[in-house]
């Protein structure tokens, strides 16, 4: 059994990101100092060079950005890592990755905002930024994990649907969930899923390079690899060319965002406790999943029935589990570090099936098991 | 055109969209004229542009190529390079693109000496934009966003790439493409940072604003700014007064950033820092 290769670390979230980060494959890191995510800047230089990857500090956040798109289009699993300010530079070449469709993973470690905000504090105010940031029609997959040992899985993952949807990928920590020190369990690398992005297969002269498969996803060629192709941030035809074909335009549009639509079975990861029975449905992600976790456990204590959904992927937006729950219950309850970002797709969702409300915090703290408690029991009156 | 260079051509994506008499062509032949003599395989050239009328160059090129955002060919091909080494990494950038929204990244890409050759297409003004004044149009000349003469001081790519780090750093001119591609296909060789900043005519958005109505007064005016290196320091600062130096200013030989990094990469694996 692989239990002695089971290897034991106690770590911080940032230092998991990078463990898992290394594990799926990523051998090209560009970063920028930024609170709270340096940690992760720092990982990658200490641990890239031997293992013959990349790590380099560049000029500013968007040169970052781009140094990663690059790397990627050359054939390395790339990575970067921010946090508001910087990811607020990195839109531009965020949107660039998405319609040229090269696989990256962006972590934003969050805190609070806007502008300089809060460096040393936890938010989850940047979720719609991360749906919504670079301007266009655009796909985007984030992926929200809520403790330590889940960031090292999730970076797994989100390295993973990168390469399998070849679209950028946002991973959103937190202040806390970066710096926060937990034992982690490090998987052997056997029992780890790791997904390449698919190569094309036909001969040099048939390739179209942005010709998608079934899946509605393009092989790709790394650069240098003989299928010599151009990459344009223009609206593209499938040979990679500017067009001003309205067909062709809509066609690309359209199938940006359908590959991960279509696939949303595959990429929504979301965990359901005690939601069997329950009445009231508390619905959370990253670092406050875990506090409503607890929540969820004080509360059947007193008797009330409450359940949790924690939502790990939160784009695509998991549509038809809170439908389907707003059927069930009678109260939904969304605590977000923030002034209410994903309750309004929660209620969106739930199509006026049950009361769904609104717990925020924007002063920093976490949100503690008892205040959602509380929140839960003064609604129910 | 001639055989030799057209065979690094994307018949399929022309007629390309330059304007009739745009300096921006005589640039891509004199590259393409370089790469054929080094004798470069087409899979082994990556191309890289930012946003402007001479970034449209990489779509018409049959090589790796890449159209990207505004001022960011040099961090894209930094990530490039350092992702495959083996490659040879160029990119085309207009004036606005490199000198403005661009101009941190020129500096850092120069400053890391990294194996990549810099092309600059200086047309003085944001040309696909229509016209507005751009760092390197010269003070005194109009712009669609100066139309009472530009009060900004226009400065010097070369000098700044000199003092930032690079290993090659020339300027030509569309009028002198024999020279020019004699430059490029040095940068081009060049192990570490390599820039050549090549003056252009753009008559559309330039010329017609500043009473060069066609290409060849265009070609003129280039002709009668620009001054061999060795004269240019001859004379007095008066006389310099609104003309531009050009040949090699800077052709040394100093470590390089992959190579540099390679370096890294060993001293990682034999676990030590300070090895
Ligand atoms: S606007 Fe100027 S630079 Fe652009 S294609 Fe026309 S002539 Fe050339």
């Amino acid at each position: 059994m692989s239990e002695k290769k089971r290897l034991e670390k106690i770590l911080q979230g940032n230092e998991a990101c990078v463990e898992g980060a290394i594990l799926a494959g990523v051998r090209f890191f560009a970063g920028y100092p930024i609170t709270p995510a340096s940690e992760i800047a720092e990982g990658m230089a200490q641990r890239l060079p031997a293992l013959g990857g990349v790590f380099m500090q560049m000029e500013d956040e968007i040169a970052s950005m781009a140094a990663t798109i690059g790397a990627s289009l050359a054939g390395a699993k790339a990575m970067t890592a921010s946090s508001g300010p910087g990811i607020c530079l990195k839109q531009e070449n965020i949107g660039f990755a998405a319609i040229c469709e090269v696989p990256c993973v962006i972590v934003n470690s969050q805190r609070g905002g806007p502008s300089t905000g809060l460096p040393t504090k936890p938010a989850q105010a940047d979720v719609m930024q991360a749906r919504w940031g670079t301007h266009g029609d655009h796909p985007m997959i984030v992926l929200s994990p809520s403790d330590v040992t889940e960031v090292l899985n999730i970076t797994i993952k989100a390295i993973n649907f990168s390469e399998k949807y070849r679209t950028p990928v946002m991973l959103m920590l937190d202040e806390v969930i970066s710096h926060m020190r937990e034992k982690v369990i490090i998987p052997p690398k056997e029992e780890i899923e790791i997904i390449d992005r698919k190569k094309p297969t036909v001969v040099k002269e048939d390739f179209l390079p942005y010709k998608a498969d079934d899946d509605l996803v393009p092989p790709m060629a790394n650069f240098g690899s003989g299928y010599r192709y151009h990459v344009t941030g223009l609206v593209h035809n499938e040979k990679g060319y500017p067009t001003s074909n309205n067909k062709e335009i809509d066609y690309l549009i359209r199938r940006l965002t359908n590959k991960v639509e279509l696939n949303k079975k595959d990429i929504i990861l979301e965990e359901k406790y005690l939601l069997d029975d329950a009445r009231v449905a508390i619905v959370a992600y990253g670092s406050v999943a875990r506090a409503a976790e607890r929540t969820v456990k004080l509360a059947r204590e007193k008797g009330i029935k409450v359940g949790l959904l924690k939502l790990i992927t939160l784009w695509p937006f998991s549509d038809d589990t809170i439908s389907q729950l707003a059927s069930q219950v009678d109260l939904i309850v969304v605590p977000e570090m923030n002034l209410g970002q994903m309750v309004r797709e929660v209620q969106r969702a739930a199509e006026g099936k049950c009361r769904v409300i609104s717990y925020s915090r924007v002063d920093g703290e976490l949100i503690n098991p008892l205040e959602i408690l509380a929140k839960i029991e003064e609604e129910g009156k | 055109m001639n055989n030799e260079i057209v065979q690094y051509l994307r018949k399929e994506m022309f007629p390309n969209i330059w304007c009739p008499g745009c300096g921006i062509g005589i640039v891509l032949g004199a590259m393409l004229r370089a790469i054929h003599s080094i004798g470069w395989e087409k899979d082994e050239i990556v191309m890289v542009s930012g946003i402007g009328c001479s970034s449209r160059i990489t779509g018409y090129v049959d090589f790796n190529t890449m159209n990207t955002t505004h001022g960011r060919a040099l961090p894209y091909a930094t990530g490039i390079k350092m992702a495959n080494p083996s490659l040879k990494v160029i990119t085309v950038m207009g004036d606005g693109d490199c000198a403005a929204i661009g101009g941190n990244h020129f500096i850092h890409a120069a400053r890391r000496n990294i194996d990549i050759t810099a092309i600059i297409i200086n047309n003085m003004i944001y040309g696909m934009t229509g016209g507005q004044y751009s760092p390197l149009t010269p003070t005194g000349k109009i712009g669609t966003t100066a139309p009472y003469g530009n009060i900004d001081q226009c400065f010097d790519l070369t000098s700044l790439a000199v003092s930032a780090g690079a290993s090659y750093v020339a300027r030509s001119s569309v009028f002198d493409v024999i020279q020019a591609t004699r430059f490029i296909k040095k940068a081009f060789l060049k192990k570490g940072f390599s820039v050549v900043e090549i003056i252009s005519d753009c008559p559309i958005s330039f010329g017609r604003i500043n009473r060069m109505r066609t290409p060849a007064e265009m070609l003129e005016w280039i002709k009668s700014i620009t001054v061999p290196k060795n004269k240019w320091e001859k004379l007095t600062p008066e006389e310099k007064e609104g003309k531009l130096p050009t040949g090699e200013f800077l052709d040394i030989n100093i470590p390089e950033y992959s190579k540099n990094y390679q370096e890294v990469c060993i001293r990682a694996q034999q676990g030590g820092k300070d090895k």
